[in-house]
C-alpha cells in the first residue's frame, strides 16, 4: 500500500478543528443574518424582535414562521436610496477594476520580463504595501489631497492652477484611493501567470514572422487570461462592499452599499434592514464568488 | 541570438515599472517625512522634530488602544496559524473527504468577502448567544478571517513540496504522524511563519470587522485612528502611522530572513 494513502487519513482528521471553527463562525452567522433580515424592527436592545424560542416547542416554531416577513426586502426595493447604492457600488467596482487592469497589466508585464534575480525583488516591492496598513495608506493620500496639501502646492507652484482645487470628498479621490489600495491584488495574479509563461512561445511567434506587438496580442495576452480573471475577481468582489475608502475619500451625496449598510446599522440602529441589505449584497456577489472559488481551487489543488 | 529581441526589457516596461512603484511608495514616504514635522500645520514644514511621537506616548487612550490591538493581533494570529495549517494539511494531503467542497469554499470565500458582511454576521451571532463583546469577540472574528490567509499560504507551500520525501520516510518505517513531524513540518515551517506574520498584520490593520465585533471601552488602534482621521489630518496620527509602518517593516524583514535562511538550505523560498 502506498504511503500516500496511509498519510491521507490523519491528514483528513486535521480538517476537523478548522472545519468546526469555520462552520461555527462563518456559516452559522449567515443563518442569523438571514433570520434577522426577515424579522421586524423593534425599539429594543438588541433592536429586533426575537423570532426564535425553542423552549416553547412546535407552537413557537409555527409562530416564528408566521412572523417572518419580507418587509425589509420590500423596503430595499422600493426605497431609492438602496437601489441607487447598489447600482453605484457595481459601477464603482467595474470602473475601478478596469482602471486597475489597465494600470496593473503593464507593471506585471514589466516585472515578468525582468532578469530572474530582479523578479523576486520586484515582487517583494509589490507585496510590501499589501502588508502595510490599508487605513494608513488611505490616510497618506488624505495628507496629499487635502486643501493645502502637497498636490495643490505642486500644482500652484507649477502655475497649472490659479487657486487650490478641491480633491477630498470627490469621486476622483475615491477612485484614486481604491486603485492605490487594490493595485497589489491586481498585479500579483497577473505576474504569476506571466512569469510562468514559456519564452520559447514568443520566440516561435517571432521566428514565424510576428512583430513583438502582434506576438503579444496573439500569444502573451491570451495565455495570461487566467491571471486577468483572478485579478478582476480579487479586486471586483471586495470593492463592491468597500466601506472605508468611500467613507474617507468620496463625497457624502451618494453612498456605496457598504456605507448604506453601515449607516443603517450604526446610526439608524435598524438591524433587520441592515441584515436584509447584507443578504442582497451577498446574492449579488454569489456568482463571482463561486467563480473565484473554482479558480482558487484549480490553482492550488490542480497544479500540484 | 534568439533570446535577444523578444526577451529584452523595453523602455515601456521600465517606465511602467518605475511609475508603478513610485505610485505605490511615494504617499507612504511623504507620510513618514511629515511625521517628523515640527509644525502643527500638517502642510507647513517647520523643521525636524519628535514632538508628535511624544504627544502619542502621552496619549493614554491611544496607547491603550495600541496595546489592545497588539494583544488581539498576537492571539488571533496564533490561533489562526494553528487552524489554518491544519486546514492546509487536510486540503493538500487528505485526498478526498466528505464535505471537502464546502470546506474549501468556506476557506476561500472570506478572502474576498466584503468586510461589512463578515463583521455584521459575526456580531449577530455574538448578540444571539449573549457573548460579552470585547477582546475575545474581536479575536475570534480576526481569527476567522486570517486563518483563511494562513491556509492559502501554507497550502501553496505544501503543493510545491516533493511528496516522495514523506513517502520515503514512511517506507523507512515512520508512521504518518512521525513522517509529518520529522519531514513535512520542517519544510513548511517558513510558510507557517510567514502565515503568522501575515495574520498578525492583517489583524493590526482591520477597522470594519473590529468596529462591528468590539464592545464599549475596548476600541482597537485602527478604530481610534479611523475616528480621528474622519475629523481631519492630525500630526499625531502621522507619528502613530509611522510607528506602525516601522513595526510592519520589522516583521517583513524577519519574514524574508526566515525564507532566506531556509532557501540557503537548498529549498525555494516561501511564496509569500
Amino acid at each position: 500500500m502506498s504511503g500516500r494513502r496511509i498519510f491521507s487519513r490523519p491528514a483528513r482528521l486535521a480538517a476537523v478543528a478548522p472545519y468546526l471553527w469555520m462552520a461555527l463562525f462563518f456559516l452559522v452567522p449567515f443563518g442569523f443574518v438571514l433570520k434577522i433580515s426577515l424579522s421586524q424592527t423593534a425599539i429594543a436592545q438588541p433592536p429586533y424582535l426575537p423570532v426564535f424560542d425553542l423552549t416553547q416547542g412546535w407552537t413557537a416554531i409555527k409562530a416564528t414562521l408566521a412572523a417572518l416577513s419580507l418587509d425589509n426586502f420590500r423596503l430595499l426595493i422600493s426605497d431609492n436610496l438602496y437601489v441607487v447604492s447598489y447600482l453605484r457600488s457595481l459601477v464603482v467596482a467595474m470602473v475601478s477594476t478596469s482602471i486597475l487592469l489597465v494600470i496593473g497589466y503593464p507593471i506585471a508585464y514589466g516585472m515578468a520580463r525582468l532578469p530572474r534575480k530582479w523578479q523576486s525583488i520586484a515582487m517583494m516591492l509589490v507585496i510590501v504595501p499589501f502588508w502595510t496598513s490599508f487605513l494608513i495608506r488611505i490616510y497618506a493620500w488624505i495628507n496629499i489631497l487635502q486643501h493645502d496639501g502637497l498636490l495643490n502646492k505642486i500644482l500652484l507652484a507649477l502655475h497649472l492652477v490659479s487657486a487650490p482645487l478641491v480633491w477630498l470628498s470627490t469621486d476622483s479621490a475615491m477612485y484614486l484611493g481604491i486603485v492605490y489600495s487594490y493595485l497589489p491584488f491586481m498585479i500579483l495574479p497577473l505576474y504569476a501567470t506571466l512569469a510562468k509563461m514559456d519564452p520559447a512561445l514568443l520566440e516561435a511567434a517571432g521566428d514565424l514572422g510576428a512583430s513583438p506587438r502582434r506576438a503579444f496580442w496573439l500569444v502573451t495576452f491570451p495565455l495570461s487570461l487566467p491571471g486577468v480573471g483572478a485579478g478582476i475577481l480579487l479586486c471586483f468582489i471586495p470593492i463592491v462592499g468597500e466601506f472605508v475608502i468611500p467613507d474617507l475619500l468620496a463625497g457624502s451625496n451618494s453612498l456605496m452599499i457598504g456605507q448604506t449598510l453601515w449607516l443603517e446599522f450604526f446610526t439608524n440602529k435598524d438591524w433587520p434592514v441592515a441584515s436584509a441589505a447584507a443578504v442582497v449584497l451577498l446574492v449579488l456577489l454569489v456568482a463571482p464568488m463561486l467563480f473565484y472559488d473554482r479558480l482558487q481551487r484549480r490553482q492550488l489543488e490542480g497544479g500540484r | 541570438m534568439m533570446a535577444g529581441a523578444s526577451n529584452r526589457l523595453s523602455s515601456f516596461n521600465v517606465v511602467s515599472l518605475v511609475l508603478g512603484l513610485a505610485f505605490l511608495y511615494l504617499p507612504i514616504v511623504i507620510l513618514v517625512i511629515y511625521s517628523f514635522n515640527a509644525s502643527r500645520l500638517v502642510t507647513v514644514w517647520g523643521g525636524w522634530s519628535l514632538r508628535w511621537y511624544q504627544e502619542f506616548f502621552n496619549d493614554r487612550a491611544m496607547i491603550e488602544a495600541g496595546l489592545m490591538s497588539l494583544r488581539v493581533a498576537a492571539a488571533s494570529a496564533t490561533i489562526a496559524t494553528l487552524l489554518g495549517t491544519l486546514a492546509a494539511v487536510a486540503l493538500s494531503r487528505g485526498e478526498t473527504f466528505r464535505g471537502r467542497t464546502l470546506f474549501s469554499g468556506m476557506l476561500y470565500a472570506p478572502l474576498v468577502m466584503p468586510e461589512v458582511i463578515t463583521g455584521l454576521s459575526l456580531l449577530l451571532l455574538f448578540v444571539a448567544v449573549n457573548a460579552e463583546r470585547g477582546f475575545w469577540t474581536v479575536t475570534i472574528a480576526h481569527t476567522t478571517l486570517t486563518l483563511c490567509f494562513v491556509a492559502v499560504v501554507v497550502q501553496s507551500r505544501l503543493g510545491a513540496l516533493d511528496r516522495s520525501l514523506e513517502e520515503a520516510a514512511m517506507d523507512l518505517g515512520c508512521g504518518p504522524a512521525r513522517a509529518f513531524v520529522a519531514v513535512t513540518l520542517p519544510l513548511i515551517l517558513p510558510a507557517i511563519a510567514a502565515g503568522w506574520m501575515l495574520a498578525f498584520t492583517l489583524s493590526l490593520d482591520d477597522v470594519v470587522i473590529a468596529s462591528f465585533t468590539t464592545g464599549p471601552g475596548s476600541a482597537t488602534l485602527p478604530i481610534r485612528i479611523y475616528s480621528e482621521v474622519r475629523l481631519g489630518v492630525k500630526p499625531e496620527i502621522n507619528a502613530i502611522c509611522t510607528l506602525i509602518i516601522g513595526l510592519i517593516a520589522v516583521i517583513i524583514v524577519l519574514a524574508s530572513l526566515v525564507s532566506k535562511l531556509t532557501s540557503a538550505r537548498g529549498e525555494s523560498a516561501a511564496p509569500l
